[in-house]
């Protein structure tokens, strides 16, 4: 996310093109995702210790270029962000409108990827075939499908997607970037598939109850409560605790979840 | 007995001899001389070759798995592939699906000269593999599982379409499967049958069964040799790998016999008749490769008569519950007597692993109670249990009876590492830790090598270096040499050759005249009825029926097993 929140800024700022921007973000994401793929599936190395190097390289890493690149100003460079879109009709609907569509684009992507995601999972050869690698790569290794190929795949596109949502902040949010910009989002990502139950749906769901949460906070915050702010920032970190914790009951994740695929024995 | 070579068909007829037309239309080039007068559509099939291996070698590191292996497959034919552990018929038959690529030698199917790259590669020529672990996903429905890596056209899944083609599949090969059910839900006789279809559902000319009737009652097994049959009629071939003799008999048209890597020769098999017998002889010495009668075979593991004892290990109304919080023991009850064997039957999966890991102090009981000796222990943990004489073989030695990592000196310890000689206090009566004795433990371990008889490169190798049947030994030695009062134990000789077998039934024996009191839980038929003394059936938790060794019979204990 840190890497596409910095090359979509970078590409923006650059370029001076927000589509653009967004291209270069998603696809350095993607390319960084690589070598998460390179050492998981290739040389079969642990992925949750690989995952969390990843994510100090990539803290480290956007802080430094971005410095490097801009040094320390006191007014941090920003650039034109994606504008909201207003649907026609829709839009115009007193309070609502306003809530649900005017907003940009990104925000309608995404809600229209959810049950674009739940039919590719579901209701395609290629879903079905991812699946079955995450559940039991053995067995679809002896129905022909290319296994580590499938989780190579699966791994960029990950990439690619969590470059698109760093790209969200820098790119439709906060028109700038920052050193940790997203502040542990990534994590809540992953802690919301969980708590979805690993079905786009139930994602949906989940991302909305923290972004609830992320803007209750907010909301507070302007209110000007006794509660020091520190506390109600953490408001979405600790939902989520108790999200994980219990609420949902049992959540299954696929058979062989995070374990390389060694193809004999 | 006819050893059979190939190369002795001729390959020049295409046409009846007698009436120069084409009798059937012939998907190959390839077509056999007819047998004159022939006297069915399949007595042609049967001269017709499918698959041909032509001096197969391949290598392990150490190993020479196959040595110049030659074999022919014809259509329409069961060809059993037979041979002991480690005799290469796994490594063989993986070749054949494109898992393993062999070191030198040639395949041709269907006459043309073949690569098989990869299990898709196999899949496409026609070959399909039945894994004796399935290769099925349990959280999928059936026409999910089917459909997996599937080539077709558009990237959408039709999966009605699989659905009536399933059904036709059924239907036409008897194969009962509901498409839509998920596979966690079936039985084990129906996963197989999964298994099948899907082979069958991508045009599988060729199926090879691995072990096939491994996980079966049986029952089931029945009906597997009745599918093979409807398969085999519609002109499908199948290699049938085994090591069981009387299965062979039952469903093969041939028999190939591989032992130590080699082929020993190939076999054809008379299902009835006066011959029938000396083939089985013929391949259980092929198999074995000395003179071994099947008869002495069976009185070297005679029963001596023994006095039973006391009640030993008591159970009364023992309830527990499985991982998923799922009841599997209801209210079972049972004994077992110094000096008795009591075989529990049954397929897998029915409470077994629970039931034996509660009475090892692995499990929590939720009701019940256990008494040995007359002590009640139940849910008294395992070190208490293992000093108050209770000695474990654990179903799955790799996961719990042993630690595949280290050496087999410090295997040879677990369970009494903290008990002399093995190790030892400087200054009794203070507090501190043990000191491990690596003198004694040594010398504990090559009097286990030697009296258990385990192959090993060396003393100190680690665990993971022997061969399966070699760890059971050493597990089997392990926990004998504890002097235990109750043995219990897991499908003891899974996976084992013919030989490792009855060294541990041999032993179990003996610890029989010795009065302790041993609960074997077998899915083996073979297994139970040639060393129990009394025997039960667990089914879904329960015991159905509980017979005195020399009234049971498969065909009662089978009816209890599938639960009628």
């Amino acid at each position: 996310m840190l890497v596409g929140a910095l090359a979509g800024f970078l590409g923006t700022f650059y370029t001076h093109h927000v589509g653009l921007g967004f291209l270069i973000g998603m696809a350095a994401s993607g390319v960084f995702s690589l070598i998460m793929g390179f050492i998981t599936i290739t040389l079969k190395r642990d992925q949750v210790i690989t995952g969390i190097i990843l994510n100090i390289l990539a803290l480290g890493l956007t802080s430094f270029v971005y410095r490097a690149l801009f040094g320390t100003s006191r007014t941090p460079p920003s650039i034109k962000p994606l504008t909201p879109l207003k649907v026609p009709i829709l839009g115009d609907i007193p309070y609502i409108g306003t809530i649900l569509f005017h907003q940009n684009l990104l925000v309608y992507l995404a809600f229209l990827l959810v049950p674009v995601s739940a039919w590719i999972l579901f209701k395609t050869q290629f879903g079905l075939n991812l699946r079955a690698v995450g559940e039991h790569p053995r067995a679809a290794d002896t129905l022909g499908v290319p296994v580590e190929r499938m989780r190579y795949i699966a791994v960029i596109l990950g990439g690619i997607f969590s470059g698109l949502g760093g790209c969200f902040l820098t790119l439709a949010q906060l028109n700038r970037f920052t050193d940790n910009i997203t502040a542990g989002r990534g994590f809540i990502a992953i802690a919301a598939v969980i708590f979805g139950k690993w079905n786009p749906y139930g994602v949906a769901l989940a991302t909305l109850l923290f972004g609830i949460a992320d803007g209750l906070q907010l909301r507070l915050q302007a209110l000007g409560t006794k509660l020091p702010y520190q506390f109600l920032l953490m408001l979405p970190y600790i939902l989520t605790i108790v999200a994980l914790v219990g609420i949902v009951g049992k959540s299954k994740p696929p058979a062989a979840l995070a374990v390389p695929y060694q193809k004999d024995n | 007995m006819e050893v059979w070579e190939w190369g002795s068909g001729d390959s020049s007829t295409l046409s009846h001899p007698h009436t120069s037309i084409p009798l059937y239309p012939l998907p190959y080039p390839h077509t056999p001389i007819l047998p004159y007068p022939h006297t069915s559509p399949l007595s042609y099939l049967h001269t017709f070759i499918l698959l041909r291996i032509d001096k197969i070698t391949k290598r392990f590191p150490g190993v020479l798995a196959n040595d110049q292996i030659s074999l022919e497959i014809e259509a329409g034919e069961v060809h059993a592939l037979l041979g002991q552990n480690g005799a290469g018929k796994t490594t063989l038959m993986n070749i054949l699906y494109g898992l393993y690529q062999p070191d030198s030698g040639q395949i041709y199917f269907k006459d043309r000269k073949v690569k098989i790259s990869s299990p898709r590669k196999a899949i496409e020529l026609g070959i399909g593999m039945v894994h004796q672990h399935f290769m099925l996903i349990p959280d999928f429905t059936v026409a999910e599982n089917i459909l997996i890596g599937f080539k077709q056209r558009g990237p959408f899944l039709n999966l009605k379409r699989v659905e009536q083609a399933v059904a036709e599949l059924s239907h036409r090969y008897r194969l009962q499967v509901d498409p839509t059910a998920r596979v966690q839900h079936l039985s084990v006789g129906s996963r197989q049958r999964v298994e099948i279809i899907k082979a069958l559902y991508r045009g599988a000319e060729l199926l090879i069964l691995d072990e096939p009737t491994s996980v079966l009652t049986p029952q089931e097994t029945h009906e597997l040799f009745q599918i093979l049959r409807t398969l085999t009629a519609q002109g499908k071939s199948v290699i049938f790998i085994t090591h069981k003799l009387n299965e062979v008999m039952q469903v093969c048209d041939r028999a190939t016999v591989l032992r130590n890597g080699r082929k020993v020769g190939t076999v054809k098999i008379q299902q009835e008749g006066p011959e029938k017998e000396v083939i089985k002889e013929n391949l259980a010495r092929m198999m074995i490769g000395k003179e071994v009668s099947l008869e002495t075979e069976r009185t070297a593991l005679k029963k001596k008569p023994v006095q039973f004892g006391k009640e030993v290990l008591k159970v009364e109304e023992l309830e527990a519950v499985n991982d998923q919080n799922r009841l599997v023991l209801k209210k079972i009850s049972f004994s077992v007597r110094a000096g008795e064997i009591l075989g529990i039957a049954g397929v897998a999966g029915n409470g077994q692993s629970e039931l034996v890991e509660v009475l090892a102090g692995l499990r929590k009981a939720v009701g019940g109670r256990v008494f040995l000796n007359g002590q009640e222990v139940l849910n008294e943990p395992p070190r208490k249990l293992l000093e108050g004489g209770i000695a474990h073989i654990p179903e799955d030695r790799l996961r719990m009876g042993l630690v595949l990592d280290l050496p087999l000196p410090e295997n040879a310890i677990l369970g009494s590492f903290h008990k002399a000689p093995f190790s030892f206090k400087i200054g009794n009566a203070l507090p501190g830790p043990r000191w491990l004795n690596y003198t004694e433990i040594r010398k504990f371990t090559e009097r286990l090598i030697i009296s258990y008889d385990i192959k090993t490169p060396h003393p100190e190798a680690t665990m993971r270096m022997l061969s399966g049947g070699n760890q059971q030994k050493f597990i089997v030695g392990r926990e004998l040499t504890r002097s235990p009062k109750v043995l219990l134990t897991v499908q003891p000789t899974m996976g084992l050759d013919i030989k490792a077998t009855e060294f541990v039934h041999q032993k179990f024996l003996e610890q029989r005249e010795n009065q302790v009191a041993i609960l074997l839980i077998s899915t083996e038929l073979d297994e139970i009825l040639a060393l129990s003394d009394r025997v039960a059936v667990l089914y879904e938790g329960q015991i159905v029926g509980l017979l005195p060794a020399d009234q049971a019979d498969r065909e009662i204990l089978g009816r209890w097993m599938s639960g009628l």
